[in-house]
């Protein structure tokens, strides 16, 4: 048992200095993811999601062929993609200007790639997600940046939640539906900057959508289900960390199939207890008993 | 003596681009008064709401409220929208959705105190709806949400109360159930309330007055008055009869030829089922 736990979770894990950094990025990208989850649900803008983190990897790829540092690349394409979504939009409808920008920034990304022929192991830890080479400096960027957005979902959660919720009853209190909206979208834009780095563009969002959904399934209390998501999100981020470093797969793998599988335990356990509750209240008698279905 | 009123437009014009969607409108709503506003789509029943509501300048013209001139929101109007859209698993409970009412509209994150639970304990008992405040909104009823939504709106102490379609998705127990509520709030409260609709059935008996909008004009009157076969039939441009039945009152759209056979015969009775939508 000794010898497995230590196959598992060996000392070099935060002895190693890179694997500390990783945890420890780690640890903020999973707080604002979710965070950050929880609305993209409650609005229903998970596509914008799927979408940002692919932008980013464009700009990541963009900012390499120009050396400079992939995070501003990143946090570039990220923010303007979440604008252009965002001013193109209308009424919190915007699945086609989104698909645009997921096209266009796909396709640069290509573009970019193809430019810079010496890039493919860095563009491979982009797309899935790196464990090495985080550097302490890229660790306080990531500390800096989470602590931007969490800040901004701290002031904005109220009015937030009560625009997500009913957008014309907020509007009547006052609320510019129009102007949050372009501020969660920046939010989710920088959240996704300083996710890519360390779980992948291609499988980030599952870890602003997977946290987020399974907490639904555990409270009924916004705010309860808002900290059940940042746990759930942290919790998986940790394993995907130890994991990938045990077996050297991929995070962007560990983060996806691990969130995937917590939600379906989750929705599978919420199911059945909801099936025992309602077997046992459900006795009473059909008002159609004696008026349909008699022979 | 001068009547005080709650509400006054005095003079409301609104066009978008050509096209004139209210046309010089001229309503005066007096405190208490429970309004019913119905139109044929597309009269400007939305618009109007949304002016009231300070979410659309009108072109000319001025709202107030409490004698006051309003251009910009105003608390002394509690908004009920039609529905509320929300999965069954949505995070939120009753009292949840009805705080928002409170302070929604606030930066920040809500901190939990005796008064804000009290206050919402207030508005949730007045509208009956305190057995299911703890359960997810997005698992209730038609009605029952109606009713938090109610609520939510009575938290601002509103003097007027808008309703916009809120009987569209009901059946017709809760329909009633909500225009009574909503007629006992307005008259013990003396809050002015202007609900719009299109099946009229449930709102009669209960409203004080009718205010029809189409092409863009607008007439209040009595029940009495505007709950006519004629009235209506032009209002609507289609056939619409009022009929009265055992001491009831009750708008049908359309005719039916087989109804006009079964009238001649002469004795037909429609029993209990008086909700007959109008078209």
């Amino acid at each position: 048992m000794g010898q497995f736990l230590q196959m598992v979770f060996p000392l070099d894990l935060i002895t190693l200095p890179f694997m500390f950094h990783a945890l420890l990025s780690g640890t903020v990208v999973a707080i604002l993811s979710g965070l950050v989850g929880f609305f993209v649900i409650l609005r229903g803008s998970s596509f914008v999601a799927h979408v940002l983190p692919k932008a980013g990897f464009a700009g990541a790829a963009g900012a390499v062929l120009l050396d400079i540092n992939p995070l501003v690349g990143l946090v570039v394409f990220a923010l303007g993609g979440a604008l252009s979504i965002g001013m193109l939009g209308k009424r919190g409808r915007h699945d086609v200007v989104t698909a645009l920008t997921l096209v266009v920034a796909l396709g640069t990304g290509a573009l970019f790639l193809t430019l810079n022929e010496h890039y493919a192991t860095g563009a491979y830890a982009l797309l899935f997600g790196q464990l090495v080479g985080v550097s302490l400096s890229q660790v306080l960027d990531t500390v800096v940046l989470g602590l931007v957005c969490v800040l901004i979902l701290g002031v904005l959660y109220r009015p937030l939640l009560f625009a997500s919720i009913m957008r014309d009853s907020a509007e009547a209190r006052g609320i510019s539906s129009r102007k949050l909206e372009m501020a969660f979208l920046i939010v989710v834009g920088l959240a996704t900057a300083v996710t890519v780095p360390v779980v992948g563009a291609l499988l980030s969002f599952s870890l602003m959508i997977g946290p987020a959904a399974t907490a639904r399934y555990l409270t009924r209390r916004p705010g309860t289900s808002l900290v059940c998501s940042v746990a759930i999100a942290i919790l998986t981020i940790w394993a995907a960390l130890v994991l990938g470093y045990d077996t050297s797969w991929p995070i962007g793998f560990f983060v996806s199939s691990i969130s995937a599988l917590l939600y379906g335990v989750v929705r599978v356990g919420a199911s059945l207890q909801q099936r025992r509750v309602a077997g046992k209240t459900d006795a009473h008698v059909h008002p159609l008993d004696g008026v349909v279905g008699q022979k | 003596m001068q009547v005080e009123h709650v509400l006054e437009l005095n003079d409301i014009v609104v066009q978008f681009g050509q096209r004139t969607v209210l046309d010089h409108i001229d309503v005066a709503i007096e405190a208490g008064e429970f309004v019913g506003l119905i139109g044929p789509n597309g009269a400007g029943k939305t618009t109007l709401l949304r002016v009231i509501l300070g979410l659309l300048s009108p072109n000319h013209g001025e709202v107030r409220v409490d004698g006051k001139s309003v251009r910009k929101r105003n608390r002394a109007i509690g908004y009920v929208p039609q529905k509320i859209h929300l999965d069954p698993d949505t995070p939120l409970r009753g009292r949840d959705l009805v705080g928002l009412g409170l302070d929604g509209h606030r930066f920040g994150v809500p901190l939990p105190s005796r008064k804000r639970r009290a206050r919402i304990d207030e508005v949730l008992e007045a509208v009956d709806a305190l057995r299911f405040a703890d359960a997810p909104v997005g698992r209730l009823s038609g009605g029952e949400q109606q009713r938090l939504l109610i609520a939510q709106a009575l938290l601002t102490d509103p003097k007027i109360l808008l309703l916009d379609e809120p009987l569209s998705n009901l059946d017709i127990r809760s329909a009633h159930e909500v225009v009574r509520l909503v007629g006992r709030l307005g008259k013990e409260r003396g809050i002015a309330v202007i609900l719009v609709a299109h099946d009229m059935n449930p709102l009669l008996g209960h409203m004080d007055k009718v205010l029809y909008l189409a092409e863009g004009h607008a007439a209040m009157g009595e029940v009495d008055a505007v709950i006519q076969s004629e009235v209506l039939s032009r209002l609507y441009g289609y056939e619409v009869e009022v009929l009265r039945v055992r001491g009831r009152v009750l708008v049908v759209g359309g005719r039916d030829e087989e109804a006009d056979v079964v009238d001649l015969l002469g004795g037909f009775h429609c029993g209990d089922h008086e909700d007959v939508m109008n078209s």
